[in-house]
């Protein structure tokens, strides 16, 4: 990774128009990545491209434009395949996000592998977004769910984790990055163990498919869902990626056009992947767009966007770390992008809200993880999250802006 | 005074702050002030959810006036209910139920009354409006 060449970081944020965006006066600094991410000129440009030049409906039409539409949006799950190294593109579903990703799975997995008294493992650090599809899964299927817990570092405790399988364990569903508070959990090790006992696992890499290198083969992980607008893709499409026999087991989540080999009223055939999960008209922009995000990261770098942002967390930890009472909740062996903190005796409201009058956009609130809100027995926290195309510049704004924030509080 | 002087008096003193953090700063010291609301009062059945900060809110009926107090766990909250408080505390209850709330527009927080701003205001002041209906409701029979 040292023979990375290092970005220039102004050359690159000409290529995010947004970060150019006045707010109350000022120029915006943005550290909400961790719930959406910018989208750089090449990915607008694609999808002003596809709007004006060959909008059409996907598979469907023998026109000129259909057919046009229809190379651009496989062209796009190629990328996809490519970017985390599935074996097949037909492994790769397209869906309109992280959320939808997993609801999938819950639902059709569980509706064909899981019976009554079935056990599924999910962790304490989870997003909402990976509890309650889970929880609709067990009201369902009469499943139970069972919980890894993390310690006070805000690490998984790989020892409890061993001691919740039992033959009635039938999936494993783990965030790879937590979005509270940034932990990069050991997946490779997790994913090994379930396998040991031949349990298949669910990574959630919302928060992991923009910060490191996703290979689906060397994991050899069951199911991995990530969301485009995390790494610099429109919003409203998504991603789930499943091992072929095990999406060619399991029923369709939605019925409608696309999905479906013939129809007679007596008995509908399903399509083959990825078809068969791919119900009514896809968000052919939005996979547009998405190929294009990936095709700015592979020629940006993913090892030079890894490594610009390694540096801006050590600066931030090290810079936050100076302002007296703020305490960083969490401190897990590894971590990524995001930075979860408190100010003694403030509200995170409070100072969310100064910040943001200073043109400083942050996030507020438990993060969908009140779990993790409840474990640390805190109402919520500020959370930076960054991206490599911000600065340390926009850093010292950011401490001088809670400085600021805190005189005025205390 | 009624309910709309003591609208147009907080408009007009808000009218001096040019910039955020002035007007912020004044948000901050009414929520500093703001006369605490009995502890025996700070509890659930007293608690308005918003999604961020908790706001506890107590009325009851004084000279035929309702009276209300309250506390929240945000500072800025505290002082925009403040604000509200002032505005409405001490007011007839028919006229808090038909009071037409626009100084928190007027002093340039409309996102704070947003449906979709999660600081509990806007319920706040659908609480003390439904207090005021069941007020006056009482007083009429």
């Amino acid at each position: 990774m040292s023979a990375t060449t290092k970005l220039d970081i102004a050359k690159i944020r000409t290529d995010f128009p947004i970060l150019n965006t006045q707010v109350y006066g000022r120029p915006v600094v943005y550290f909400d990545n961790g719930a959406t991410t910018q989208k750089p000129v090449q990915v607008l440009k694609a999808l002003e491209d596809y709007y004006s030049s060959y909008n059409s409906n996907v598979h469907r039409g023998v026109h000129f434009l259909s057919q046009k539409a229809t190379d651009a949006q496989e062209a796009a799950r190629r990328k996809v395949a490519q970017f985390i190294n599935a074996r097949h593109e037909h492994e790769i579903i397209f869906t309109r996000g992280t959320t939808e990703s997993i609801n999938l799975v819950a639902y059709s997995f569980g509706k064909r592998f899981l019976q009554p008294g079935d056990e599924i493992i999910i962790s304490a650090m989870e997003h909402h977004s990976n509890i309650v599809p889970w929880q609709l899964a067990c009201e369902d299927r009469g499943a139970v769910l069972k919980v890894v817990p993390m310690d006070s570092n805000g690490d998984l405790v790989l020892d409890e984790y061993e001691k919740l399988f039992t033959e009635k364990t039938r999936i494993v569903a783990l965030t790879w990055v937590s979005n509270s508070l940034g932990t990069v959990n050991p997946v490779q090790k997790l994913i090994d163990r379930a396998h040991a006992r031949q349990v298949p696992v669910l990574l959630d890499a919302a928060q992991a498919i923009q910060h490191t290198h996703v290979d689906v083969q060397t994991l050899d992980v069951d199911f991995l869902v990530f969301s485009g607008h995390k790494i610099y893709a429109p919003t409203g499409i998504g991603v789930l990626y499943g091992k072929e026999n095990l999406l060619n087991e399991m029923p369709p989540y939605q019925g409608g056009g696309s999905m479906i080999k013939q129809v007679t009223f007596a008995k509908t055939t399903w399509a083959d992947l990825p078809f068969k999960f791919e119900a009514g008209t896809p968000d052919v922009s939005g996979i547009i767009g998405l190929g294009a995000a990936l095709d700015y990261v592979n020629e940006t770098g993913l090892d030079a966007i890894i490594e610009a942002e390694h540096e801006l967390m050590q600066y931030a930890t090290e810079q936050l770390q100076t302002v007296p009472g703020l305490r960083i909740i969490g401190h897990p062996k590894e971590r990524a992008a995001t930075l979860s903190f408190l100010v003694d005796g403030i509200h995170p409201f409070d100072l969310g809200e100064l910040l943001d009058k200073q043109s400083i956009a942050v996030r507020t609130g438990h993060h969908c993880c009140q779990p993790v809100m409840e474990f640390f027995g805190i109402p919520g926290t500020v959370r930076a999250s960054f991206s490599f195309y911000n600065t340390k510049a926009e850093v010292d704004r950011l401490v001088e802006g809670i400085r600021k924030g805190i005189a005025m509080l205390q | 005074m009624t309910i709309n002087e003591i609208q147009d008096q907080i408009i007009e003193d808000f009218s001096y702050y040019d910039d955020w953090m002035e007007k912020y700063e004044h948000i901050i010291q009414l929520g500093k002030a703001l006369p605490l609301i009995d502890e025996q009062y700070k509890t659930d059945d007293h608690l308005i959810r918003g999604c961020q900060s908790r706001v506890w809110l107590h009325a009851e009926i004084k000279d035929g006036k309702v009276q209300f107090t309250a506390d929240s766990d945000a500072i800025i909250t505290k002082g925009l209910v403040g604000l509200m408080i002032s505005v409405l505390s001490g007011q007839p209850a028919k006229d808090i139920a038909a009071a037409d709330i626009y100084f928190i527009d007027r002093i340039g927080l409309k996102s704070h009354l947003s449906p979709t701003r999660s600081n509990g205001l806007l319920a706040m002041l659908k609480q003390m409006k439904l207090y005021a209906v069941a007020f006056s409701a009482t007083q009429a029979s």
